[in-house]
């Protein structure tokens, strides 16, 4: 409880660039993995291909792909884009599937009506499919988000500073107290982006608060 | 990337006892060990709580739960607090397998739970119409159709149980990640890089074993079923 508040400061910093680390990742990854869930659910060949290709990079480890990352971007090995690159593609082999089954989920016959009323493909797509599928999406970045405030801290092994770095830090003077704030303050973050994901995809779906079914 | 066939090309990091081979038997020693007595926990808890349908909740919410928990910094607790306590080889290496059993389980829970919780109520009821007791409508009939999604939730384990093993070498233990470690301590970018490739392909190569023994395993009726695609999708691991 000393070291807390006599490090406040450093762990608000170590908590900003964590939050950042875990939450651009998301950005960038669902904003790849919507046109690919997109592509996988409107040609049906493709959808194999595109989840099994995707879900393979997810049976990387972290850490390797944080040292891999370099040899692809051209990066040096301290550079944080390395995580944040990282984490985009776990994201994105996360959420690719998840996309194309929230789409593939919207009834045919909403599809159909909308159709009948003359709106047209892209017009339906952001303006009913997307929105219908919005909470499977939101269930996915949910997950992608919890693991990616976890697997950032790993990279607190190759030097780069966030939470994590309190976990190596406590380890090599062996002092338990940084650790634990560090464990806490990562599950609070978690939590915290948990609800904040969840609250706005309450708020994209007032529907499913009618007590009807969407 | 020259540097990464260099270093994997020289014989002299094959062998001996801080070699390529013993670093990779090493790295599968924590992992087999890992998952087998998380299997020996979280098989039979998952299928007493499908079967008796208690506890639901509390299996949602661990597998959410421990997704949050950062595990290098679970790992590095476990160790300064358990290590002086064991002492001696163990002081690391008990640790390290607790925190890697305490990760496994969740996923291990939760595939076989979700298994028996998605057998089909008519293949349950016929075989108790068959006059078969609770114990054996268990083994012969609820374990066989949840077969898929036990190996889902093993295969999600073992690839989470792999990825962290490599951070084992981050508590002076052995397998791959000494490589990932060491080649970072000489700023050897070459064996750095050359062990991350080797555990990228090791996570790959055990999930490819996995999925032909569960393809061996699966009785041919099972296969094509809907749900184990929904389900796998929840028990996706955490790339730890």
């Amino acid at each position: 409880m000393t070291w807390f508040l006599g490090h406040l400061p450093q762990l608000g910093s170590l908590l900003l660039t964590h939050a950042v680390l875990a939450v651009i990742p998301l950005l960038v990854g669902l904003a790849v993995a919507l046109p690919l869930g997109w592509l996988a659910q409107r040609y049906r060949w493709l959808r194999a291909p595109l989840v099994a290709g995707t879900g393979l990079l997810y049976t990387i480890p972290s850490l390797a792909l944080f040292v891999l990352m370099p040899l692809v971007l051209g990066t040096g090995i301290l550079d944080p884009i390395n995580v944040v690159i990282a984490l985009s593609v776990y994201t994105v082999a996360l959420l690719v599937r998840t996309v194309a089954d929230g789409l593939a989920a919207v009834p045919d016959e909403v599809v159909q009506a909308a159709t009948a009323m003359g709106v047209g493909p892209a017009r339906r797509f952001f303006t009913v499919e997307l929105p219908l599928a919005v909470p499977v999406i939101a269930a996915g970045l949910r997950v992608a988000a919890v693991s990616n405030v976890s697997v950032v801290s790993v990279a607190a092994l190759l030097g780069i500073a966030q939470l994590g770095s309190l976990f190596t830090d406590g380890f090599a003077r062996d002092f338990v107290d940084p650790i634990l704030v560090g464990i806490v303050a990562c599950m609070v973050l978690a939590l915290t982006l948990d609800v904040v994901i969840l609250s706005l995809s309450r708020v994209l779906t007032p529907w499913t608060r009618r007590g009807r079914t969407a | 990337m020259s540097l990464i066939w260099a270093w994997l090309a020289d014989p002299a990091n094959w062998t001996g006892s801080d070699g390529i081979l013993v670093r990779t038997v090493e790295h599968l020693g924590y992992a087999g060990l890992t998952l087998l007595l998380s299997a020996l926990i979280g098989i039979p808890l998952g299928l007493w709580i499908g079967h008796t349908g208690r506890g639901r909740l509390v299996v949602v919410n661990l597998v959410n739960g421990m997704r949050s928990v950062p595990t290098l910094g679970l790992l590095f607790v476990a160790v300064l607090v358990l290590g002086p306590r064991l002492g001696g080889d163990l002081a690391f290496l008990a640790p390290a397998i607790i925190v890697l059993v305490i990760l496994a389980i969740p996923p291990i829970l939760a595939g076989a739970y979700a298994g028996v919780d998605s057998v089909d109520p008519a293949a349950r009821d016929a075989a108790r119409g068959m006059g078969m007791r609770p114990f054996d409508v268990l083994i012969r009939v609820e374990v066989p159709c949840a077969l898929p999604l036990i190996f889902s939730g093993l295969r999600s384990a073992a690839l989470q149980v792999i990825a962290t093993a490599t951070l084992a070498a981050s508590v002076s233990l052995g397998g791959l990640g000494r490589f990932l470690i060491d080649g970072q301590a000489y700023r050897d970018y070459g064996q750095m890089a050359g062990g991350a490739l080797l555990v990228a392909v090791l996570a790959v190569l055990v999930d490819l074993v996995f999925a032909a023994v569960q393809r061996a395993a699966v009785s041919p009726g099972l296969v094509p079923t809907t749900s184990r695609r929904s389900i796998r999708k929840r028990l996706v691991p955490d790339p730890a």
